[in-house]
Parts: C-alpha cells; structure tokens; sequence
C-alpha cells in the first residue's frame, strides 16, 4: 500500500513541474499571436493613442519576461489575478464555468460509462453474433459523426419536432435539480454518443483477448458457463485497459466539448477559453489551461492507481 | 357585394377590439361565422387589434449573437452586440434616435446651439434618476462625457469628442460643451452607445465599475457572454417600458438563435441567418424583419500607392463591380446597394446621385486613360469580420475579369485583421457599424487627417466642405455641402461601397413594435426593451 502512496507523492510533484512548463508554453503562445489584447479589445476602434492609453492602464507595455513572473508569483500562492479584459477575478470568472463543465461531465459519465462497459461485456460474451454488430456499427457511426452535427440531430428530432427537451441549455442558479438535468440532457446524450464506443471497444478487445490466455481455458475445462467465465475471470483481469481508457475519455468531457458548449449554449470553460484567446486575456487563458492539464494529471494519475489497485500481481509485488 | 359586407363588418369588430369591447376570443368568434379561418381570424387581430395598443406585463426573452465572456460594463470599450443592446436597456443617453429614425430627447430634454455652433447647451430632465435612486444631475452629465475625453481616457469614443474644449455644469439641470470648432450634428453625437450617463463620483470620475445606470431596466444579474436579466426601473424618466423584465441570452450559434425562436425558449432574436431566413419567413409565428441599415462594406485603396494613386484606375476598379449581383448572390437580397459615397439612405442628408453600374466597358475606358491594358491587384479579406467576405470578393473577382482587371482575393488570417490588414494594406475588405450623421462618418474614415483614413485619401475641396457643413446649421446649406462632398468621394474617392447592410432579426409574432422601428442598430435601435410590448 505504501508503494501505492509513493507513486502518488511522486507524480503529484512531477504534475506540479508539468503545469509550470504548461504555464511557460501558453505564455509564449500567447505572446506569439499576432496583436494584443489592448488592439483585440478596441477592435477596429483602435487608435494609437487609445491603444497606449490601455496598455499602460494594463501594464502590457512592460516586457514580456515581467509579466510572465508578475503573474507567477500571484499563481504560486493562489492568486490568479484579473482578467484583463473585464477586470473580474480569474477565480470568479472560471469557479462557476468550471462548475458547469464538471456537472455536463458527470453527468453524460454517469450514462456513458455503464452503458459502455455493459455493451462491451455483452459484445464480447456473444461476440460475432447480430448484437456485437449492431453495437458496433451503432457505435462506430456515433464516434464517426461530428459532435456539432450530432447536436443538430438531435436538436431537430427532440427539440424541434417533438418539444421533448429544450434547444438550449441556458442555466440559471435558481433551477432545480431536475430542471437542470433535464436542460441538460441533449448536451449530455451528444456526449455519451461520443464518448461510448471508444470505451466500448476497449472493454471488448481487451475481454476478447483475455479469452485465448490458459487460465481462461481452464476455467472453461473445468465446466464453468461463460458468462461466469467473463465476469469472473476476464473482467477483473480487464481492469487496468478499460480503466485507462474510461480516465482518457472523462478528460475529454472535461477538456474538448466546447463544440457542444456552442451548439447548446452551454455556459462552460471551453468557450471562455475561446473567447478569452480571441482576445489575449493571458491570465484567464492561462488558469483555463491549467485547469485543463491539471484535469489531465489528475485523470492519468487516479487511472494509473486504479489498475493497480485492480491488480493483485501490482498490489502485492513480490 | 358580400365582400363589402364582410368588409364593414369587419371594420366594426375592429373598431370595437381596440376599443376593448370584444375580448380576443368573442373577436376570434364573429370572424370565423363571417368565414374566415382560425389562423387568419388570430392574424387579423394581432395584425389590427392588438398591434395598436401596448399592454404592460411579460418579459422579453432575447437571443443575442456576439457576446463575450470579456464583455465588460466600462462604456469606454462597448463593442459588441451584447454591449450595445445592454447598455441601451440598463443605461440612457443625453440624446436618442426614435423609432421613425429622427433624433428625440432621453435624458436631455431640449438643446440649444450658439450662432456658430460652437457653443451648445443641453437641458436636462429633472425627473431622471440612476437605478440606486440618486438623481441625475449636471454633474453626472459632465463626469459621463469626460471619462471619453483626456491623455489617459482609454475609450474608443475619444475622437468624437476630440473638438471639445470644455464641459461645464451650470446649475443641476444645464450642461454647457464648448467645442474648438462648430459642429452642428453634436446633439446626434451623444447617441452614441459608448457615451452613456454614469453616476459621478467625487473625484470626478464616473461609476461604471458597480452596473449602475438610468436606463429603463435595472441589471439583476449580468454572466457576461452568457446572460442578463433585468427588472423595470419605476423611476424611468421615459416613455414606454411596457414588459416587467427583460432576459438577454448569448446565443454565438446561428442555428441555436433559430431553433431556440422556433421553439419559443426565446421572444426574439439577433442577426438571423441569411441562408435559412426565407424558411423563417414562412413560419407564422415568427416576425422577420429586414430593414436597411447604414453600416457599410468599404473596400478602400490607398490613394497613395500605386496603382492606386492614379484616380482612373480607382474608377476602373469601381465601375468593374456588379452591386446588385452581390445583393443578390451574397446577401440574399438583406442590402441595399452603394453608390461609392459612405452615406446611407436612411441617413439624414442622404444625396439623390445617379447609382453608378456595373459596366466592364467604362473601366476598360478608364485603365487605358490611365495607360493601361490589364491591372492586377491583391484584395485582402476574412470572413470573420463578415461571413461571406470572401465570397463576395471572389464573386467581385469574375465581375472584374470581363474588365480586364485581375482581384487576386487574399484570405488573411481572422486574428489581428484589424491592428495587422486594415489600415495596412492596400486594398481591403472592411466593415462599419452604423453613424448617425454624414460628418460623423467623413469625419472618422475620410477627413484628410484622421486615424482612420483608411483609403488615404486626401482632397481638398472634400476637406474644406467638411468644416463648413460642420458647423453650418442652416439644413438646406448643409445638404447642398453634402451632396458635392458625396460626388467627390464617387468620382475621386479611393473607396469602393458594394452594399450597405440590412438588419434581419425576428421576433415571435405575439411580440409588438410600433409602426416604424429605428435602423441605428437591430431590435429597433437596441431599445426594443422600452419600445415593444406583448398581446395575448
């Protein structure tokens, strides 16, 4: 079990390394885009003098070497900053995004994960028959589709033609419970549609080749009904690949949906990261990223403790 | 005959729905047993009945395209629609454009100019007072327009007011602006969006920071690039404000604002889509409007860069242009097209000069006048700034060819067109919003010396013109001045004017304007919050 700690501390401190590098390489990507936020805000109302009026307010005419550790040194202790753009606190303005973005993730986890893992069993134990064909194509046609275009299906058969559900997801925070999962759930089911057959297909191919190892035969031998065979002896065995693909997919609910964001006017992070780039707002893109990439070391790392903890050879090393 | 009888009868039950002597429902009754059918009986009444007289109650659920998350309540860098359309609901102006496109009182009441227009004083009403119940005053009058004005003012409202010398409050109620130079449009000036009444503070320095204002709905709560809902202010110092409240949503997703107004989760919507607006038209439930603005598409060129600077290549560019194919093609027919002069026909002054035509043979004329057989030019363009931008240059391309002149269409990069291609180079694709006045519009893009001379075109009759009719206040002088002004830009000008855009936005048929709507922004001006009302 200690062993299983070790691992923790050590990637945790590699995680925070890996997010001040993040920070270094947004920061220059920033930088490296044409204009700055001061000529992105007026626009084409951009005069010389307005432009260095707002610079100066900002402090964007200090060089770039500065502002990077001006910000760093607010970031170390928590301190986020404002965004430039709006002068609201970063924290202020990403806390209740972000709080959106996770209840989204959830919840089309809570749909898509069972689902996937149940037809991926069940699509190894009657593997080659109708049903592992038709989840499969089912599947494979979802994840081919575009998640914007997925959305618009959607919309058009449960929003426009029958008043189901509604269009868009605009949420407010005196709604209910039940209200809001219900204004969520077409973004949620275009995300499950998504997200399903990659975890599926996983489930399946590593079940399936579990069933050639000899163990398994052994257990066939010895006159166990398969299904048995499957849940209890591939299965578990199964862990560590599906758990790894489950941890890479609710990154992407988290990190990649502001397609759907857009088509269902969802209040979530990925379109204030857009706007916030539009713009050059550095400090709010910064903590978006971060929260992004910290979301992915979180992911891998509680993946990684999962397998081992599924795996007995793992959690008891010799 | 029984079309007659039809006809009186319903004039009088008509007559007596806008009295109020028949509910809707005894309205809907008579007109069916005279034979007409449900949908039409229901269409006659919100048509002729209700349209007439403004109900109070409801609230008007309102999709909005281009909001930001970075949208901000600082009125010195209002830009995009979420701002404008704000910021005309929870705040007010000295002055505003009414629904038939005239200018009227807001929270100035009457103005005043000196002879030589030099000196203008502005009353203001006394009934007016901002959401947190503090009364408005001179002072606040003057902290609102300096915070434009000065080295350190970051606002992009700062060359309008580049003539003012001097703001004094005179009393509570008169504000008193003196100007460097005569400037009779100023009242037209202060309907601008960025120039909103703020409360003063004692340095002063105006409040933007808390989401104050006088306008005739109160912020509840403002998500920037997400939502805002605002309740009646009782103290709205205006006329109308008949729904309780308001709600703005952002919907950026074209396909969303359409979906959410088929569907009813929204009363009305911005900018709809061009493509899909006939299938809208055909909804009955749904209001489309198409009304023509003046915000322009300018494909300025330098005047001082070859091959630009010889004025018969710019005709030859100008008259190789097919405006009315572009209308149609591009636009699908939501233009009105130009006529190479940067005013609009729902401009005050608007000149009546013959439409230039798209005629091949005349520019052919015109390049070899400037001693050419063939041109090829480079013509920069995104479609972020409109989509279809390059589209049209495309399409302008083919019209050129037959011409004997080559557009070489550029696609740019849609981050940083403004600060890196606009003003930069040569020959590009641009975009204006709205101005109220002729000289607002000249002043900014076409003056000898302003920032944003963007065809660099320098003429001196033009100029000398500019600052008579400015500070002229004889209106007959002054439309004479324009119209020659309008005929330099056509005939030496260095800015080619394919179309003026048109507004297209819609609402739900149960949501009312009155006979005519404002064409300064969309939704009737951006005061459809104070200005449309309900029928049930």
């Amino acid at each position: 079990m200690n062993d299983v700690l070790q691992i923790i501390v050590k990637r945790l401190g590699l995680g925070l390394i890996t997010l001040l590098v993040i920070s270094i390489i947004i920061f220059g990507a920033v930088e490296l885009l044409p204009g700055d936020l001061a000529q992105a805000i007026l626009g084409q109302a951009a005069t010389e003098e307005t432009v260095a009026a707002m610079r100066e307010e900002l402090g964007l005419d200090r060089p770039a070497p500065v502002r990077y550790f001006a910000w760093l040194k607010g970031a170390v202790v928590g301190d986020f900053g404002n965004s430039l753009a709006s002068g609201i606190p970063v924290t202020e303005l990403i806390g209740p995004r972000f709080k959106n973005t996770l209840f989204l993730a959830v919840y089309a986890a809570i749909i898509a994960v069972p689902i996937a893992i149940m037809l991926g069993v069940l699509a190894a134990l009657y593997r080659n028959s109708v049903f592992d064909r038709v989840a499969n194509v089912l599947t494979l046609t979802s994840i081919s589709s575009p998640e914007f275009f997925l959305g618009y299906i959607l919309v058009l058969f449960l929003a426009v033609k029958n008043s189901l559900f509604p269009a868009i997801s605009s949420l407010s925070d005196d709604m209910s419970l039940a209200d809001k999962l219900h204004r969520v759930f077409l973004p949620a089911l275009t995300l499950v549609l998504v997200v399903v057959a990659h975890m599926m297909r996983m489930t399946r191919a590593a079940i399936i080749n579990l069933l050639a190892s000899p163990y398994i035969e052994m257990a066939r031998l010895k006159g166990t009904p398969q299904r048995k065979v499957i849940t209890h002896h591939a299965l578990p065995n199964a862990w560590a690949p599906v758990i790894n693909v489950v941890a890479l997919n609710l990154a992407y609910l988290i990190t990649g949906v502001v397609l759907v964001e857009v088509v269902f006017v969802y209040p979530g992070i990925g379109q204030l990261l857009v706007d916030s780039v539009t713009k050059r707002d550095f400090p709010v893109v910064q903590a978006c990223c971060l929260v992004f990439a910290a979301t992915y070391i979180l992911l891998n790392l509680a993946a990684d403790v999962g397998s081992i903890l599924t795996n007995p050879r793992l959690r008891h090393p010799k | 005959m029984r079309n007659t009888r039809n006809r009186e009868f319903f004039d009088k039950i008509l007559e007596a729905g806008r009295k109020k002597e028949l509910t809707r429902r005894q309205f809907m009754t008579h007109a069916m047993a005279a034979g007409l059918t449900m949908t039409a009986a229901s269409a006659l009444w919100t048509e002729k009945v209700s349209a007439q007289t403004p109900e109070k109650g409801g609230t008007i659920r309102m999709g909005l395209h281009d909001g930001n998350t970075s949208d901000s309540y600082d009125p010195g860098i209002y830009a995009s629609t979420q701002d404008i359309q704000l910021a005309h609901t929870y705040r007010s102006y000295l002055t505003q454009i009414t629904s038939e496109n005239g200018l009227g009182p807001d929270m100035a009441t009457s103005w005043t100019a000196s002879p030589d227009a030099k000196k203008w004083t502005f009353e203001l009403n006394k009934e007016a007072t901002f959401h947190s119940g503090k009364p408005f005053t001179a002072k606040d009058a003057v902290a609102s327009l300096n915070f434009h004005r000065g080295e350190a003012s970051t606002s992009a409202a700062k060359p309008l007011l580049a003539d003012v010398t001097d703001i004094k409050a005179d009393g509570d109620n008169v504000v008193t602006i003196e100007l460097s130079q005569g400037f009779a449009d100023l009242p037209w000036i202060m309907t601008d969006y960025h120039l909103t009444m703020l409360p003063a503070k004692d340095d002063g320095g105006i409040d933007w920071e808390s989401g104050d204002g006088a306008g005739p709905y109160k912020l509840d709560n403002y998500q920037p690039g997400v939502r805002a809902d605002l309740s009646r202010h009782d103290g709205w110092h205006g006329e109308g404000a008949y729904v309780d409240g308001v709600t703005l949503t952002v919907l950026n997703d074209p396909n969303a604002r359409q979906t959410a107004l088929i569907t009813g989760d929204v009363d009305a919507v911005t900018s709809v889509d061009r493509k899909t607006m006939a299938l809208l038209q055909r909804n009955p439930d749904i209001a489309v409007e198409n009304l023509p603005s003046a915000s322009a598409i300018t494909l300025p060129m330098f005047c001082d860069v070859a091959p630009y600077d010889n004025v018969d290549v710019r005709l030859a560019l100008k008259h190789a242009i097919n405006r009315e194919d572009i209308v149609e093609k591009i636009l699908f027919g939501t233009g009105t097209v130009g006529n190479d002069f940067h005013v609009a026909p729902n401009m005050p002054y608007h000149p009546d000069i013959e439409q230039r035509a798209y005629d091949p043979d005349k520019a052919k004329f015109h390049l070899k006048q400037a001693g050419l057989d063939s041109l090829s030019v480079d013509l920069s363009a995104t479609d972020s700034v409109m989509p279809g931008a390059v589209d049209m240059c495309v399409l302008y391309s083919e019209h050129a060819k037959a011409a004997g002149i080559n557009v070489n269409v550029v696609r740019e990069p849609a981050d940083g067109y403004w600060s890196d291609v606009w003003l930069v180079k040569p020959f590009v694709f641009v975009t204006w919003g709205a101005r109220p006045t002729p000289d607002n519009m000249f002043t900014l893009a076409y003056k000898h010396d302003a920032a944003w001379n963007e065809s660099h075109w320098k003429n001196e009759r033009f100029n000398e013109l500019l600052l008579q009719a400015k500070a002229e206040l004889d209106d007959n002088l002054r439309a004479e001045m324009y119209k020659e002004m309008c005929e330099l830009a056509r005939d030496d000008g260095g800015t080619i004017i394919p179309f003026f855009r048109n507004y297209v936005y819609a609402r739900r048929s149960n949501l009312q304007r009155g006979e005519s709507a404002a064409t300064s922004w969309e939704a009737d001006g951006a005061r459809f919050a104070s200005r449309w009302w309900f029928t049930s």
